[in-house]
């Protein structure tokens, strides 16, 4: 066989097999729309589930997504960046900081049952925080963080070394060189990472089903007093997720149009983290033109 | 004679900048700069001339402590500015980095606007009132000889600028925060022939207030703008003379090799 046309068969088969998967990608985010749109409706996004009679909504498992995914980005933010900036900038190369980047690494890696059961341990039982949104926001933080970490460390190393050295230079110290050159350029790549860690924090289910729960008490929506247990606000509450309403209506759901209903909330799902993906891409695309762009 | 004396007497006159005392520096194993001891007059243009990997821009780069930022590396001996030791570990690097300006050999203009390019470092360095720092950005951007194309943009991107502007840029934005000494490491050869006289234009008129050291490939330049030159080899100091009289009569073989294109 020549050159030639071993190139031409090894295109072929890696087109085939882009092809496969772009298919199958498609088909089954296809199907999934596909069979979910049609039940879509505010009244469906904004009612309350019925545990037993049809046209049950998702309005708390989808306001508890949001809101859990709210808790879990402002522990997982702060915490994140400054893990990321400490392993970049500030922990010195060598055996150490090769063990801390192998224990995130194996970290991001656990398999996410481990994590509701870690956070079922620690977090509901040891420091008896019960099963409620708190609990499932420190899950999920376990969960995320790696990500979070890894995406500042890739964010600042990408910032050219003449820019922080142009900032030392000039004899500022080494945070304000951080915080005020290096983070700005940085911010497109970490920002971008963050809301696609986002979209992975939304579909989560199974670190959540021990963790915040898989019921929702009867949340009273006028009443905004994080103290109050009826509040939606409250982080203290069980909260049951849209992932894990899709999970439990699947494997146990008594309503009517069940199937429906589990077909509806995957594609509201779905699409939310398509929407975060998106978002993503545009910020990401805006902040870079923004701080590089000759205007 | 005449001449000779006459030198001799402004010679003593100038002050010592800086001073460098049995400067070695290691990259592991490397040593890369042997026991230099070097003194720069201030008000002077120093240039370090010598072939790729000789040690002159890491020599250069050990004067402000650049170097730490290079993990590996090693740095013993004394640099002596207004009687502190810039190399003792106990100094405080980041105060004395504003003592010694620094420019590279690709412009690297922070991603902000030129206006705050300029008033970064004196913001930091405590100064806030709005009317001061529009005098300190006119006057830096003055003195680089870029203010007449600045002025009517300056909240634009300092990235709109073509290469040679964001060099003088970046000699303002060292300049806003008065240092004693502008360290240059090879601050033309990235530019084209236009911006790089401009640039040599502007070594010349700094040095009125200024200590320059300047690393260059560029042996007309060392020639054109130094009044005093260095040549460095494999680490060491070869010699070290007035840059007429390097170019004419050198000491050391080796410098004459050099200088008269046999190697580098």
């Amino acid at each position: 066989m020549n050159a030639k046309t071993a190139d031409k068969i090894a295109t072929t088969v890696i087109i085939a097999i882009a092809s496969i998967i772009v298919l199958i990608m498609a088909g089954l985010l296809g199907f999934i729309l596909f069979r979910g749109v049609g039940h879509i409706s505010f009244h469906f996004l904004t009612s309350a589930p019925q545990s037993i009679n049809a046209g049950g909504g998702i309005g708390p498992q989808l306001f508890n997504s949001l809101f859990l995914l709210f808790l879990t980005m402002i522990i997982t933010i702060p915490l994140g960046l400054g893990a990321g900036i400490y392993m970049s900038q500030y922990a010195k190369p060598g055996k150490v900081t090769n063990f801390i980047r192998l224990i995130v690494e194996v970290l991001s890696s656990f398999p996410s049952i481990v994590v509701g059961l870690f956070g079922l341990l620690v977090f509901v039982n040891m420091f008896d925080f019960g099963f409620s949104l708190f609990s499932g926001a420190l899950a999920l933080t376990v969960f995320n963080l790696p990500l979070m970490v890894r995406i500042t460390e890739q964010g600042l190393a990408g910032v050219p070394l003449p820019q922080k050295e142009a900032s030392l230079a000039l004899g500022l110290s080494k945070w304000k060189t951080i915080k005020s050159v290096m983070l700005p350029i940085a911010m497109p790549t970490i920002l971008t990472g963050t809301i696609l860690s986002a979209g992975r924090v939304f579909g989560e289910a199974a670190a959540l089903l021990f963790t915040a729960g898989m019921s929702s008490p009867r949340l009273d929506f006028s009443d905004w007093n994080p103290l109050n247990p009826t509040s939606p606000l409250n982080p203290f509450r069980p909260a049951e997720t849209l992932a894990v309403h899709i999970w439990k209506i699947n494997a146990e759901g008594l309503a009517l149009d069940a199937a429906e209903i589990a077909a509806g909330a995957s594609a509201v799902l779905i699409i939310t983290v398509l929407l975060f993906n998106v978002c993503a891409r545009l910020l990401g695309k805006w902040l870079h033109r923004k701080f590089t762009a000759g205007k | 004679m005449e001449n000779a004396t006459l030198e001799r007497v402004s010679e003593t006159n100038l002050d010592i900048a800086l001073s460098v005392k049995n400067l070695n520096v290691f990259y592991g194993e490397k040593h890369a700069v042997k026991d230099i001891s070097l003194d720069f007059a201030g008000k002077q243009v120093t240039a370090l001339i010598g072939p790729s990997g000789c040690g002159k821009s890491t020599f250069l780069r050990s004067l402000n402590r650049m170097n730490d930022l290079v993990d590996g590396a090693k740095i013993t001996g004394d640099i002596w500015i207004e009687g502190e030791n810039i190399n003792d570990s106990k100094t405080d690097v980041v105060l004395l980095r504003q003592k010694i300006g620094m420019v590279w050999q690709r412009p690297n203009p922070f991603h902000k606007s030129i206006y705050d390019n300029i008033a970064f470092g004196p913001r930091y360095h405590g100064i806030k009132d709005k009317k001061k720092l529009d005098q300190i950005v006119e006057e830096s951007l003055t003195k680089a000889a870029i203010w007449n194309e600045t002025k009517d943009r300056l909240h634009k991107s300092a990235l709109s600028l073509s290469g040679g502007q964001q060099q003088r840029l970046c000699i303002a934005r060292s300049i806003a925060v008065n240092p004693q000494i502008i360290l240059m490491d090879e601050p033309a050869s990235a530019l084209d022939p236009v911006s790089s006289s401009k640039i040599e234009e502007l070594i010349t008129e700094l040095k009125e207030e200024y200590c320059i050291v300047i690393v260059t490939h560029n042996m007309q330049q060392a020639a054109r703008v130094s009044d005093k030159t260095a040549f460095f080899l494999m680490g060491e100091l070869v010699e070290f003379e007035d840059t007429p009289l390097m170019f004419t009569n050198p000491n050391d073989q080796r410098t004459t090799d050099y200088i008269s294109g046999r190697f580098g």
